[in-house]
């Protein structure tokens, strides 16, 4: 059994992004650039349940610019198999990444396709809900707990109510929330081995992806800022404050 | 004709508040009428109280056995079927919205709209991007638009509605991959839930165990309030995750939100960005939740509730 894991390169979650003053974007230039954090998670489930006997391959994706194998390399360093990296300078959106990936899905024929719950770039939290849709596969989305027995998982959800649980048939596309693992860390040696582990290079067209009409980015710009507050010196002076207001 | 179909959060029994806030982002479309569909078992209460949601025109009620828990192969393909009358098809941005749209979507060939926080057109959208650190304003294509709305950003529609009810049949082959095993509520209480509470008592790492909580417990309940953490807090054990305050927990905008033992990280602040009032208690005097906080006390959090208990 094979399982493809979605690995998409971010600006850096501890990067205070800035906005470009005239509307187009953020800087991401000279920005520190990481693998999604939701997908280092992805990349880590992904390997476990290989240890633990459930799977053989463990192949991961990304699609974007030259530079995304980079995180590829993490992905393999960190003991994924093999990499494919869909090649494209432009902005891939959730649906046409969606149909990438089913594209691959088909050509690989995996029994489970784990993702990030949201790329913290755009946050859309659509790809796997997408590709669920597209391949008419069963989604177990926001997992917390990843059980695969034979041909089913049984999947904790962090959802607003507490945790659900869901058991689907696989093949399933599951998209992982922070709490399901740890991710191991990288060590040295593993970043030379990775350095030979296959690295396959394909465009959206050699997969017979076409575009469709998707949104259109008008402008970016920053949040309206909070006016700052003041400092209280005591509980006292805290209360008075917040009886003024009304508010207790 | 335009119109607007919003899908109503429940659980069976009650709507959930996320559905009137979505109700009041669809009425900034400005369309011909706002239809809710309630997808349920049985459903008959919850329809009623969409019925009475300010600018609803039809309440649809969708009655199917499969319906009885909201899992998204099984409701995606009935509104998909429900959504050749529509122009737009909304969803509360909960995780509800979220597990369920993009598969609707998807289906329907259709890009969507994540987390609306404004409505500039029919076809133009602002949402946060970043962990809400920029706002990009957004085109959908021609055509029906797919979107899911951010709840903290609308009130709830007023409740002065007497809208009408009718019952469809959705004639659709339901999938038998997946299978509801359970749903373990945190266990919030008697508390008001999160997403609609007026105020909010949240704690952070700064707490130091789940035993410590009860201090947080205790000022909420003085105070009538919900209780939030943050992800470390969760993460640690000290409460359960539905009480998770951030970019990938609850985005709340209370009256007053009270931050206890939290530093303020850019993933924490983005699910408070729209508090009326921010309190912070923290220690260290350089924590980045007081840049937000309209009132910051430097102070051991543990005294502070003690002092304000008395003071209550
Ligand atoms: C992709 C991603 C998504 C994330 N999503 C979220 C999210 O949704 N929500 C979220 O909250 N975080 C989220 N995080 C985590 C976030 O980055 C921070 O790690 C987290 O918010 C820190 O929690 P904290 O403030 O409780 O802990 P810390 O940063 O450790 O802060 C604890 C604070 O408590 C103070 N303190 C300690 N003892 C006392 C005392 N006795 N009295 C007063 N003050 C005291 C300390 O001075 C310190 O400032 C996310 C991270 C990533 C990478
Ligand atoms: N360009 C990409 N390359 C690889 N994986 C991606 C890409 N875009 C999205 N994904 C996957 O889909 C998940 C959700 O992304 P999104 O729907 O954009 O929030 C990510 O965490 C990735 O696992």
């Amino acid at each position: 059994m094979k399982i493809l894991v979605g690995v998409k390169r971010v600006i850096d979650f501890n990067v205070r992004v800035q906005v470009k003053s005239d509307g187009s974007g953020v800087v991401k230039d000279g920005v520190k650039m990481s693998m999604n954090p939701f997908d280092e998670i992805a990349v880590e489930e992904a390997l476990r349940i290989k240890e633990a006997g459930n799977a053989e391959e463990v192949i991961v994706a990304t699609i974007g610019p030259k530079a995304c194998q980079e995180q590829l390399r993490t992905a393999l360093a960190m003991g994924a198999d093999r990499a494919i990296h869909v090649q494209t300078d432009e902005e891939v959106q959730p649906l046409t990444g969606a149909r990438i990936f089913k594209a691959l899905a088909d050509k690989e024929q995996p029994k489970i396709i784990l993702l990030g719950k949201q790329a913290i770039d755009d946050d859309n939290n659509q790809t796997a809900q997408m590709l669920g849709a597209l391949s008419h596969w069963p989604q177990a989305t926001f997992a917390s707990e990843v059980k695969i027995e034979g041909e089913t998982a049984t999947v904790i959800r962090e959802v607003d109510a507490g945790l659900e649980t869901l058991s689907v048939d696989l093949p399933a596309v599951i998209s992982v929330d922070l709490r399901l693992n740890e991710p191991r860390y990288v060590k040295l040696p593993d970043i030379m081995k990775a350095k030979r582990k296959p690295l396959e290079t394909m465009s959206i067209e050699d997969l017979g992806v076409e575009h469709v009409a998707e949104v259109k980015v008008l402008k970016t710009v920053a949040p309206a800022k909070r006016q700052a507050g003041i400092k209280v010196d005591s509980v006292a002076e805290l209360v008075t404050a917040l009886k003024e207001k009304g508010l207790i | 004709m335009s119109k607007v179909l919003v899908i109503a959060e429940h659980d069976g029994t009650n709507l959930n508040g996320s559905t009137a806030r979505a109700v009041s982002c669809a009425s900034d479309l400005g369309l011909d009428a706002i239809d809710v569909v309630v997808l349920a078992a049985d459903g008959s209460a919850v329809a009623e109280q969409a019925a009475k949601i300010s600018g609803v025109t039809n309440v649809l009620l969708v009655q199917n056995p499969a319906n009885e828990n909201a899992v998204a192969a099984f409701l995606a393909p009935q509104i998909e079927a429900l959504a050749a009358d529509y122009s737009h098809v909304l969803a509360p941005s909960t995780t509800f919205g979220k597990d369920l749209m993009p598969r609707v979507a998807a289906h329907l060939g259709r890009p969507q709209i994540s987390d609306i926080m404004r409505v500039e057109s029919s076809h133009v959208f602002d949402r946060p991007v970043y962990a809400g650190n920029a706002i990009a304003t957004v085109e959908a294509p021609e055509g029906l638009v797919i979107g899911t709305v951010r709840t903290a950003s609308y009130k709830a529609a007023a409740n002065e509605g007497s809208a009408s009810v009718e019952t469809r049949s959705v004639e659709v082959t339901l999938p038998t991959h997946t299978r509801f095993v359970e749903l373990a509520s945190g266990g919030g209480g008697d508390r008001p839930d999160l997403q609609a509470a007026s105020k909010v008592v949240s704690g952070g790492r700064g707490v130091g165990s789940e035993e410590n909580f009860k201090h947080i417990y205790s000022l909420a309940d003085k105070l009538g309030a919900g209780v939030g953490a943050s992800r470390a807090a969760v993460d640690a054990g000290f409460i359960p995750n539905d009480h998770q305050v951030g970019q990938t927990g609850k985005i709340i905008a209370p009256d007053l939100y009270m931050a206890f033992g939290i530093s303020g990280a850019i993933q924490h602040l983005a699910g408070i960005k729209d508090a009326g009032t921010i309190v912070a208690i923290n220690k260290d005097a350089d924590a980045p939740i007081f840049e937000v906080a309209d009132y910051g006390l430097v102070a051991d959090l543990f005294e502070v509730i003690e002092e304000l208990e008395k003071a209550l």
